[in-house]
């Protein structure tokens, strides 16, 4: 062939190195273990997650990958058969999940609490009360800027039935005060705080969150906020595929002693964020 | 080693061209042997390009045909052809020769050695690794026909090779080309340059809107043309 | 915003070399080098094949691949996901929130660009070469090589641009590679995390680190297309 000036050479080979040394970076080898979890964006943000997962993989070598995602996507995630558990926090959803035959059993896990986060200036004047019925009513009386996840996320269930309770229908009541989002936990604070709004979030979330602005927790307390946590292993009926073993291995140990332990160890500036509760009846 | 009958003598029977639904080239027919070099002249438009290109194979005739005494089709066919703009290739001078070669099938030694060659008698060497688009106009022409030289042509065709450059780079190319033909070389070539046709020509092949109106020996052509529209044209009066 | 904070922040990241971080940068490169090699495999001969032959529809095909390459990074993460899934016709292969999944949707993203622009440039040189190649004896497909190496500055500059579209996309990599930490996170997948947990000054210096990732390569590109016009003449 024709004789390749040295430049070009340069340049190739310069091209091909990268590429080799990006490609070198080998992935996990194939016979690592590992499972797929489906789970909310509230577990991921809080950073618990990066907590207990290296826990778990020292003591059974299973590395778990965590998708993060809305609560309903997670279970939709489920549903398809994309991941082995799902782990996310919207009780009906999660019964509704186990009832279409998606999974066998569904266990408490933990559980951690909502509050409603709002604007140090608190326009609907619902600071202190631990009302959040009352709180939210103000609310739409005064039409004051509001964020809602608008995701299908565990969080936005809860925000909903909280409406509901409150007597208010949302979906009709609505207005351009209510601001629906479909983002995650840390987008909607990080809109809220931009906006001067107020905000449903999980506790945990609030407290590792680092862009506050002038944002503090105007609601809490309410026995309504209450949020928990249940771990579903997907139904090899359903899909074959899923690995069933360490799925239920993954399960177990949240359940367990061991796992539970884990997770009320975890604490942001001495502040524990989640509540083991596994053993509690009827959670 | 290919067998060596000569691809030689050309004969054109009858070849006639069109496009875009036009006649560009009546049916002409010539024959050109081996050896000497043949002028197609005559003014812009009379289809001389043309004529090349169908016998060099660029172009299919509508009609009639062109034949080579032996196989002279696809790669290492032994006829080469220049055009009237020089086609460099993004790529040093040596390069630019050692490409054709590979072209036509010769192995990496043989194109080293020849390309040498070429420099050499095309006085390119100390251009060889230069980028050939940076030379002069006439350097460039010059690469082109040391390029097709280095394939070993029998027949080299030329398309006005040197209406664009300056006469000093003219001169040059018109005594390359005589040397050529020194050598062996048939070579046939276009111009509407009347000097050098005279200067160059052997024989005169003279065109006039796509039809071949004289063929003769060049100096019989230049002496006395049979026809009214060669007379106007060396007269300086035909234009087109 | 503190600006301080931000460059704080991002020199801490590339001068500590924690680990979590190079591997999100080799990931990122990983996948991105790897779709525009595959890109630029199967995408410049077809570029260049397209650029010399002719046939009923040729136009509408060039005028398709122009407009994929504008093709939205999420749409193709879409598509990709949706063959993917466990619950999709490809469901078998389990390639969904892999690296492998994020490599075939930024092919998708990659390859009309690579093919639109070697088409442009094939096409361009052929009808200069066109005669000479010919005449020696390359006609038709057989002269692809030859018009692929001398554009090859044009062709660079080509599949960087491709480059640059991947690496700057998070739409693809995100819905098909979901974001795993250690394992599917790039660096735009990592400043979406960290930009929506709040800590902005780490989103930014991940942000400042891509730039300049980016930067170095419009560098390369232009050096490329000055030596590209040198031996252009």
């Amino acid at each position: 062939m024709t004789t390749l000036p040295r430049r070009s050479l340069l340049a190739a080979g310069l091209f091909l190195g990268l590429t080799g040394m990006a490609l070198a970076q080998a992935p996990a080898p194939a016979g690592e273990r590992f499972i797929t979890v489906a789970s909310t964006t509230s577990t991921q943000d809080s950073g618990l997650f990066n907590h207990i997962l290296p826990l778990f993989k020292a003591k059974t070598g299973i590395e778990v990958r965590v998708i993060s995602q809305g609560t309903g996507q997670a279970l939709d995630t489920g549903r398809r058969g994309d991941a082995d558990v799902v782990f996310v926090h919207a009780k009906a959803q999660e019964l509704k999940f186990v009832e279409e035959g998606f999974s066998t059993e569904r266990r408490p896990v933990m559980y951690n609490d909502f509050v409603l986060i709002g604007p140090k200036s608190d326009p609907a004047g619902v600071a202190g009360t631990k009302d959040i019925v009352a709180a939210l009513k103000k609310i739409q009386e005064k039409a004051a800027p509001f964020v809602s996840r608008g995701d299908k996320s565990g969080t936005h269930a809860a925000e909903l039935n909280l409406w509901k309770v409150a007597g208010i229908d949302i979906a009709a009541q609505k207005g351009p005060w209510y601001r629906e989002i479909g983002q995650g936990m840390g987008a909607a604070l990080n809109t809220s705080g931009a906006m001067g709004a107020y905000v449903l979030s999980d506790r945990a979330t609030w407290i590792s969150f680092k862009n506050r602005g002038d944002l503090v927790i105007s609601v809490e307390g309410d026995q309504r906020l209450f949020n928990q946590y249940g771990v579903m292993s997907v139904n090899p009926a359903k899909h074959p595929h899923v690995k069933v073993a360490d799925g239920k291995l993954f399960a177990d140990w949240l359940t367990s002693p061991e796992g539970q332990k884990a997770i009320a160890d975890y604490k942001i500036d001495g502040q524990q964020l989640f509540f083991p509760n596994a053993g509690q009846a009827g959670a | 080693m290919l067998s060596i009958t000569s691809i030689l003598p050309l004969t054109v029977e009858a070849a006639a061209f069109s496009g875009d639904g036009k006649l560009l080239v009546e049916p002409n027919s010539f024959t050109i042997p081996a050896g000497g070099l043949t002028v197609l002249l005559g003014p812009n438009g009379a289809g001389k390009s043309l004529t090349l290109r169908l016998c060099h194979g660029l172009l299919t005739p509508s009609r009639g045909a062109v034949r080579w005494a032996a196989g002279a089709e696809g790669r290492g066919k032994r006829h080469a052809m220049v055009f009237q703009k020089p086609i460099m290739l993004r790529r040093s001078v040596e390069a630019n020769i050692t490409h054709a070669l590979a072209a036509a099938g010769a192995n990496s030694a043989e194109r080293k050695a020849r390309a040498a060659q070429a420099l050499q008698r095309f006085g390119l060497a100390e251009r060889a690794s230069q980028p050939a688009r940076l030379l002069s106009g006439g350097e460039q022409q010059r690469l082109a026909i040391g390029r097709a030289w280095a394939l070993r042509p029998e027949l080299l065709f030329l398309d006005e090779p040197t209406s664009q450059l300056d006469p000093a780079a003219t001169r040059q190319i018109e005594e390359l080309l005589s040397g050529l033909v020194a050598e062996g070389i048939t070579v046939m070539m276009s111009t509407h340059d009347l000097g050098q046709a005279r200067r160059l020509a052997d024989r005169v092949l003279f065109l006039h809107r796509g039809r071949l109106v004289e063929d003769a020996p060049a100096k019989d052509f230049f002496a006395g043309p049979h026809s009214a529209e060669a007379r106007a044209f060396l007269a300086g009066e035909l234009l087109w | 915003m503190d600006v301080g904070a931000i460059f704080q922040a991002a020199f801490a990241l590339v001068v500590g070399l924690d680990p979590g971080f190079l591997g999100i940068v080799f990931l990122s490169l990983r996948v991105t080098l790897t779709a525009v090699l595959i890109a630029a495999l199967i995408g410049l001969p077809l570029g260049a094949a397209l650029a010399l032959a002719r046939f009923p529809g040729r136009s509408a095909i060039i005028v398709c691949l122009n407009a994929l390459m504008g093709l939205p990074p999420v749409v193709a993460g879409l598509a990709v996901f949706l063959l993917l899934s466990r619950s999709g016709p490809l469901g078998p292969l389990g390639l969904l929130f892999t690296p492998t999944a994020m490599i075939i949707a930024q092919v998708l993203l990659v390859l009309p660009i690579v093919i639109a622009l070697t088409r442009q440039v094939i096409e361009d040189l052929w009808s200069e070469y066109r005669d000479h190649l010919r005449s020696v004896g390359l006609d038709g497909l057989r002269a692809i090589p030859t018009l692929l190496f001398d554009g090859r500055f044009a062709l660079a500059t080509a599949l960087l641009a491709g480059f640059g579209r991947a690496s700057a996309e998070v739409g693809a990599v995100l819905i098909v590679g979901g974001n795993i930490a250690g394992y599917t996170r790039t660096m735009t997948t990592a400043i979406t995390l960290e930009t929506s947990k709040g800590d902005l000054p780490l989103a930014l210096g991940l942000g400042l680190v891509l730039l300049s990732l980016t930067l170095a390569i419009n560098a390369i590109a232009f050096g490329a297309s000055r030596i590209g016009a040198r031996y252009a003449g």
